[in-house]
Formats: C-alpha cells, sequence, structure tokens
C-alpha cells in the first residue's frame, strides 16, 4: 500500500500549488471587475469624500499585491479573513452555508449514484431494448435541460398543481430531519436528474465495451446467467471510469448548484458566492473558490485512488 | 358638532371610510377640520371603516433584492431588502403615510423659523428601544451625526451636507441648523439611510448590535436569507397587528411569485410585470399596481447641437407614443410621464399642466422651423437601465419615424454604464430611484450648477424658481412654483421622460390594508409590516 500513500502524498503537494495559483487569479480576476467594493456598497448617492473614506477604512487604499501577499501570510495558518463588507469572519459567513451545500449534495447524491449505478447495468444487460431506449431519452432529456428549467416543472407539478412538496426549501432552526427531508427533496431531486444520465451512460457504456472481451465468453460459455456475467464479471472491470464520472458529478453536485439554490431559495454557498461578487468582497470570494477547487482536487484524487483500489493492474503500470 | 356644512363633511368622510378610500390618518384630520374631537374622531372612524385591522398572525413576505453582504450599518443601505427591513425593526423621525402626506414617526411636530434654516422636532416620550432604554435626543444626534463630519462613510453624507449642527434643546427636541434655508427637511428625514439607532457613550452611533426601535424586534436574522421578528411591546406609533413578521429573501422574481401561489408566503414584494396579466387571474391574490416616484429619464445635453435647439428636443418629446410604451414596454403597470420630472407620487404636483400627446405632424412642424428635417440622432441605452430598456428605446424609434427622425439605437455594455455613458454621451436612457419631493429631485439632477444636471441644461427663471421654493414654507406658494417649474421643465427642459415605472407587489387576499399606500417604496412604503393585518 506505500505506493498509494506515496500517490496521496504527491497529489495533496501538488493540489497545494494548484490552490496557490487558483488564488492568484481569483485575486486579480475580482481586481479587474469594473468599479470596488466601496462604489459597490454606497451605490449612486455616493460622494468622492466618502467614497475615499471608505476605501481607506477597508484598506483598499494599499496597492493590489500588497493586499494579496497580507491575505496569503494569513491564509497559510488557515485565517481566511473577515469580509471586507460586513467585518464578519469568513468562516462564519460561508461555514453554515457549506454544510447546507454539503447537505444537500449528500442527499442528491445518496439517491442518484445507486440509482444511475442499477440503471446502467441493467439497460447493459437489456441492450437496444425498449427500456434501454425509454431510460437514455429521459435521463438525456433531464440532462439536456437547464436545471433551473427542470426546477420550474418540477414546482409547478409537485408543489403548485398537486401541493405534495413545498416550493421553497428556506430552512429554519430547529427543523426536524423528516421535515428538512421534505423541504429540500425538490432541489435534491432536480440534481438527482441532471447527474444521473452522465453516471448511467458511462456504467452502461464501461460494461458494454467489455462484453466483447474473451473472458466475458468464456463466462458465457460455461453458462453463467447474464446478470451474473455483468455483476461479477464485467463490472469490477468497469468501475475505473464509472468511479471518475461519479466523482465528477459530485464535484458538480458541490460546485454548480447556484441555480438550484436560487429556484429554491436554499441558502448554499452559490449564493454567498454570487452576492460576494456583487459587492467585490474579495476574501469571500477567494474562500469559496478555493473550497470549490478543493472539492475537485480532493475528489479527483479520491476517484484515482479508488480506481487503483479496484483493480490492481494500475498499481503496476508497465 | 358645529353646523350643518361641517355634519355634511363629516358624513362624506364616514362615506369615504366606508368605502376605504381614505385612511385613517386623513380622516382624523378632515375631522379637525370640521371641529370635531378627536376622542369623536375615533369613534366615527371605528364605526364607518370599512375594514377594521385585527391583531395577530404571522405575516411573510417574500422579499427581492437581498444580500449576504448587507449590514446593520444605515450609512450603507443599498438593497430593497434593507430599505424594507430598516422600516420594519427601526424608526425615523417622520414617515410618510399611505396618503401620500408627512406624518410623524419619532417626530410628533415640526416647526422652522421664518427663513427656513433652523427646523426643530419635537420627539414623541413614548418611543423606546427593542433593549428597554428610552429613545432620546442623544440617540437622535448620534443618529444624524453618523452620517455627518469628516471621513464618515454614510451613502446619505450629501443628503444632510447642508446640516451645520444637530443641538439637543434639553426639553425632548431637537434642533437642525442648516446653512442655506431648506423647507424640505422634514421630508428628508424620511430617507431610509436616516434610522435612529442608539448612542454611545461617546456619542458615536451604534448601529452594530441591530437594535431599533421600529414597531418588530429582530430576533434571528441572517443577511441575504432572511429574519424573523416579533412585535416590540413598546412600540409607541399605531399599528404593528402581526404578532410574528418572517422575512424570506428570495430574489428569483418567479419563486417569489410561486411562493406567493402556493402560500409559502403571504406577500411578494415585487412582481414581473409580464406575469402580472396571468397572476391577477388567481383569485386568491392581490396585485397592488402603485405609481412610484422613480422615473425612466432621457436626457439630451442641451449644450450641444442638435439639442441646443429647444424645437428640436421638443419635436423629439411630441415623438414617443408613451401609452404604447406603457402598454407594451411596462406591461401597463406605469404612470404617463409628461417631460418634468415631478411624478404624481410626490407632494405638490401640478394636476394642470397639460399632457403631451404624441403628435408627430407638430414634432415634423417643429423641426422645420428649426431647419432640421430629417433629423438622425443616437440614443444610447443598456439593457440594465430598467426592464426593456432596449426594446423601449426601438420602439421609440419607430414612433419617431413618422415624424421624419431616424433615432439610431445604440446599445451599450451594462459594466460602467452610469461611469462611461451616462453624463458624456449626448442622448442616453437613466433610471432614477424615486425622491420624496420635487426640490430634491430639481436640485440633484436639473439645476444650473448641480454635477449630475445630466441635461447640461440652463434657464434663469427655473433656478430662480428653484431658490424660492427650496426657502418658502407656504404649501400654497410652494405648489404654485412647482407648477411654474413643472411647466418650464415640460416646455425648455431637456429631458424626455417617458413613464414613472409603478411599484407592482402581490399579497395573499386574507391581507389586507386601509386601500391607500404610501409609494415611497414598495410594500406601502415598507411599512406593510407595520399598517396591514390579517382579516
Amino acid at each position: 500500500m506505500g505506493d498509494i500513500a506515496r500517490l496521496v502524498g504527491q497529489r495533496l503537494g501538488l493540489g497545494l500549488i494548484i490552490l496557490l495559483v487558483i488564488s492568484v487569479i481569483i485575486f486579480f480576476m475580482v481586481e479587474l471587475l469594473p468599479g470596488d467594493i466601496a462604489q459597490a456598497v454606497l451605490g449612486q448617492g455616493a460622494t468622492e469624500e466618502n467614497l475615499a473614506a471608505l476605501r481607506k477604512e477597508m484598506g483598499l487604499d494599499q496597492p493590489a499585491i500588497v493586499r494579496y501577499l497580507a491575505w496569503l501570510k494569513d491564509a497559510v495558518t488557515f485565517d481566511f479573513g473577515s469580509s471586507i463588507v460586513t467585518k464578519t469572519p469568513v468562516t462564519e459567513i460561508i461555514g453554515e452555508r457549506f454544510m447546507n451545500t454539503l447537505f444537500l449534495a449528500a442527499y442528491a447524491a445518496v439517491i442518484a449514484v445507486p440509482v444511475a449505478i442499477v440503471l446502467g447495468v441493467l439497460v447493459a444487460l437489456l441492450r437496444n431494448s425498449i427500456f434501454d431506449r425509454v431510460a437514455n431519452v429521459a435521463t438525456l432529456t433531464s440532462i439536456s435541460s437547464p436545471e433551473f428549467f427542470l426546477g420550474y416543472i418540477l414546482i409547478l407539478y409537485f408543489s403548485v398543481k398537486w401541493g405534495m412538496f413545498p416550493a421553497i426549501s428556506s430552512l429554519s432552526e430547529g427543523m426536524s430531519f423528516g421535515e428538512l427531508l421534505n423541504r429540500t427533496f425538490l432541489p435534491a431531486l432536480t440534481l438527482v436528474l441532471v447527474v444521473v444520465a452522465h453516471m448511467m451512460r458511462m456504467t452502461r457504456a464501461a460494461i458494454i465495451n467489455l462484453l466483447a472481451s474473451p473472458y466475458i465468453e468464456m463466462a458465457r460459455l460455461k453458462g453463467t446467467p447474464p446478470w451474473k456475467v455483468i455483476v461479477r464479471h464485467a463490472l469490477p472491470n468497469a468501475w475505473a471510469p464509472i468511479i471518475n464520472v461519479v466523482a465528477l458529478n459530485l464535484a458538480y453536485l458541490i460546485t454548480g448548484v447556484v441555480l438550484v439554490e436560487v429556484v429554491f431559495v436554499y441558502p448554499g454557498i452559490g449564493q454567498a458566492l454570487v452576492d460576494a461578487v456583487s459587492k467585490r468582497d474579495f476574501p469571500v470570494v477567494q474562500a469559496c473558490c478555493l473550497i470549490f477547487a478543493a472539492t475537485f482536487i480532493l475528489l479527483n484524487l479520491a476517484a484515482d485512488v479508488g480506481a487503483i483500489l479496484t483493480n490492481p493492474r494500475l498499481r503496476h503500470p508497465k | 358638532m358645529t353646523n350643518a356644512k361641517d355634519q355634511v363633511l363629516l358624513d362624506k368622510l364616514a362615506h369615504a371610510a366606508r368605502e376605504g378610500k381614505i385612511s385613517r390618518r386623513s380622516f382624523m384630520h378632515y375631522a379637525a377640520v370640521a371641529g370635531v374631537t378627536s376622542t369623536t374622531a375615533t369613534g366615527l372612524w371605528t364605526s364607518s371603516a370599512k375594514a377594521e385591522p385585527k391583531r395577530g398572525g404571522t405575516y411573510r413576505l417574500a422579499q427581492h433584492d437581498g444580500n449576504s453582504s448587507d449590514t446593520h450599518d444605515p450609512g450603507t443601505y443599498i438593497t430593497f431588502a434593507m430599505i424594507n427591513l430598516a422600516h420594519t425593526y427601526r424608526s425615523y423621525l417622520t414617515q410618510i403615510e399611505p396618503d401620500q402626506s408627512l406624518g410623524g414617526d419619532i417626530a410628533t411636530e415640526w416647526s422652522a423659523t421664518p427663513d427656513a434654516k433652523e427646523w426643530t422636532f419635537k420627539l414623541t416620550d413614548k418611543a423606546s428601544f427593542h433593549s428597554g432604554a428610552k429613545v432620546t435626543a442623544n440617540d437622535i444626534l448620534a443618529s444624524m451625526n453618523h452620517h455627518r463630519g469628516e471621513g464618515n462613510t454614510s451613502a446619505a453624507a450629501a443628503l444632510l451636507a447642508d446640516v451645520a449642527d444637530v443641538v439637543d434643546n434639553g426639553d425632548n427636541s431637537v434642533t437642525f441648523k442648516l446653512n442655506s434655508p431648506n423647507a424640505d427637511l422634514p421630508w428628508l428625514m424620511t430617507d431610509y439611510h436616516l434610522a435612529i439607532v442608539p448612542a454611545n457613550e461617546d456619542g458615536s452611533a451604534n448601529w452594530q448590535s441591530g437594535d431599533g426601535s421600529g414597531p418588530y424586534k429582530l430576533v434571528e436574522n441572517e443577511f441575504g436569507v432572511g429574519s424573523r421578528l416579533v412585535r416590540h411591546d413598546g412600540w409607541h406609533g399605531e399599528g404593528a397587528y402581526f404578532d410574528e413578521v418572517e422575512i424570506l429573501i428570495i430574489n428569483d422574481p418567479n419563486a417569489r411569485q410561486t411562493a406567493v401561489i402556493t402560500g409559502d408566503v403571504d406577500a411578494a414584494s415585487q412582481l414581473e410585470n409580464k406575469t402580472l396579466g396571468l397572476l391577477s387571474r388567481n383569485p386568491d391574490i392581490k396585485i397592488d399596481n402603485v405609481a412610484s416616484a422613480a422615473a425612466v429619464t432621457m436626457p439630451m445635453h442641451t449644450n450641444a447641437a442638435p439639442f441646443d435647439n429647444p424645437d428640436v428636443r421638443n419635436a423629439l418629446k411630441l415623438s414617443v407614443n408613451r401609452e404604447e410604451l406603457i402598454e407594451k414596454i411596462q406591461f401597463g403597470a406605469a404612470t404617463i410621464g409628461n417631460d418634468f420630472h415631478h411624478s404624481p407620487a410626490m407632494p405638490y404636483f401640478p394636476e394642470s399642466i397639460e399632457q403631451r400627446p404624441y403628435d408627430p405632424e407638430q414634432a415634423k412642424a417643429l423641426l422645420k422651423k428649426a431647419g432640421a428635417e430629417g433629423l438622425t440622432v443616437n440614443l444610447s441605452t443598456a439593457d440594465s437601465v430598467t426592464s426593456g430598456a432596449v426594446d423601449a428605446a426601438v420602439l421609440y424609434a419607430e414612433h419617431a419615424k413618422a415624424a421624419g427622425i431616424t433615432i439610431n439605437v445604440v446599445r451599450e455594455a451594462n459594466d460602467g454604464y452610469y461611469s462611461d455613458v451616462w453624463l458624456k454621451k449626448p442622448w442616453c436612457m437613466v433610471q432614477w430611484g424615486a425622491r420624496p419631493t420635487p426640490d430634491v429631485m430639481y436640485s440633484l439632477a436639473y439645476k444650473d450648477d448641480a454635477s449630475w444636471n445630466e441635461s447640461f441644461w440652463q434657464n434663469e427663471r427655473f433656478n430662480v424658481l428653484l431658490r424660492q421654493g427650496k426657502a418658502e414654507l407656504d404649501d400654497a406658494v410652494r405648489a404654485e412654483i412647482y407648477t411654474e417649474m413643472g411647466q418650464i421643465a415640460r416646455d425648455d427642459g431637456g429631458t424626455v421622460i417617458p413613464y414613472f415605472p409603478n411599484f407592482v407587489y402581490a399579497r395573499r387576499g386574507n391581507l389586507e390594508h386601509t386601500g391607500e399606500l404610501a409609494a415611497s417604496w414598495p410594500m406601502d412604503g415598507a411599512r406593510a409590516a407595520q399598517r396591514w393585518w390579517f382579516a
């Protein structure tokens, strides 16, 4: 297992360098946005004097590079600073919202991953049947529709017409877990519809690819039933690409949900990021983006490790 | 009861009250004019008013335009969500009443010296902060000084720039000393930045705690997400009928609308005009469509050709079909403009000025007179200016063809529109927020030396009248002054004002109000939580 530990170590080190580069890019992107925080905060009624006073108070009179280095110095010690606008620590602004985002992503993943893989196996088994066609058309339709549109359709039927689930997923303190699941069901379902197609089709393709292999032929010849051929013989070899796609979709569930948050009024991290960008509130933008970047890095790493663990051949590259 | 004439007036008042055409405040006012004591008048109001407010219930509002970087600092209130919240948990010296008159909030009465350079506000002794302390003159001073002085970071600094000093008179009143006369000061006190917050020991304002003296007290609050408030038992004013108020920030117009349709909330603070027609068919929902003092303007640079000729300016004003713009761009939710920046929602509105029609023939004649037949001009606009801004410009260009005018619509970038286009391009489209009085609006954007004089317009008589009106304390004289100024701006000014966009909001059928709505902000001047009730 030593080689895996080394791989993880290497990849984590590389990840840190990537995060550093990303933080530089984000900082200068925020700098490039027209207008500055003082203008965004004071709006139309601002005078030159109070703009200057506000800039000084927020430390914006310092050159950009000085501000970046000051931020970096704190960030190295995991102190991500405070919002320039509200003076609240970034961890406080983002903390709870990030947990909300994670919860919604987990909720969607718990439904989507098993459904996608089971469906993938089934359509591989029944390939070119009417079931295969219907499942493909349905999932492709849902992945091709913009997610806010899917959200509106679900709201129209499940809330407005049938009144089964609430249209607004606002959270309040002291909500029971059951109530929470009920409130967030529609956004979770929207996300499930968006990610299932990708994972299901990859499962199907990976399995069908293997079905032409000689060892599958062998299994068939010795009289193994078709479902067993797929589950016992094909699937273990297909895990690597499937895990990769699952990881990619999990990352999407965390980083790509701002539209769903807006449609369902769910207090996640995406909305916080949009708000911070509109105010040019750099520390909050930076923290959100680094969380997103770290999510991608870690999930990709997990996918690679997972692929290696399920396929011993990958541990000994020729 | 005095005589037959007063009795007739009272009968009329009672009738108006039953029909819901008159607010309680105006009822009391007119009843007092008719010589009725306030106790009798209150009795009369209660027996004749159409709907009587009931206490109780939780009022849930879907609020637009909230941001997670909103703060409790009144100097940087900027979003509609904060304007609405501020009127719910904090109070002001004065307030705009549902009948658009000026009423008291923390101040009970106010008066000026004859030169309008000193204003004294007498404070109510009933007001208290949610933390328990009484609201004193000291708190008023701290709240006002928060926007004044060197190095302050308030967006209201310009508004109070003329205030030389605010002093505590020691008898529960404060006096504002001004550098120059300003008859509008009590109106300015309704500005949403000028919320009253408690004073610190050192005289600075303690806004950080979120304490206030408004009708509701914050219990839970997360900026950009929502707030929960409960009734403040020590509230000094009328109303606050709900037990609790829940404000949910919903920035997506579709989600707001869905929430009010499904009953997840009781009201939505802003609707999209294009869905009004469909929504109004829903029997459970009532829509309030209120003329506002916000405006869409198209200022021409009157110091440059071809706009330096008043005939050219008037020809352009005659070439726009305002009714069609309102119908097609605003879906009917706007009030017609008449090329002077004074909305019917502002005080002293001059009814007598004739509405300018769409008259391409007359426009043609004016252009001929100016020697500018077949005029070609550029009109700059951007999508972010107002909803349907580019479409409105294109429609205007079509209207103007009938007068032989070619308007080239120039679509500018949304970002930086107000720094690169406004005041720079010779003719552009602008959206103005509501201002409380004509004086504030004219001083800001039409005065000869104003830095935002967007049409670079110089009219001597207009500016003389502006200065005169600012110092005039007699309402009747002021109304005459603003009528003349409106006429001058309409006939000589360089700004086309096609319409004033309305505030459009929705409520569930069981949510009631007096039938009159303050037009300063959406949701009854942002005071729905204080004034409305459940049937």
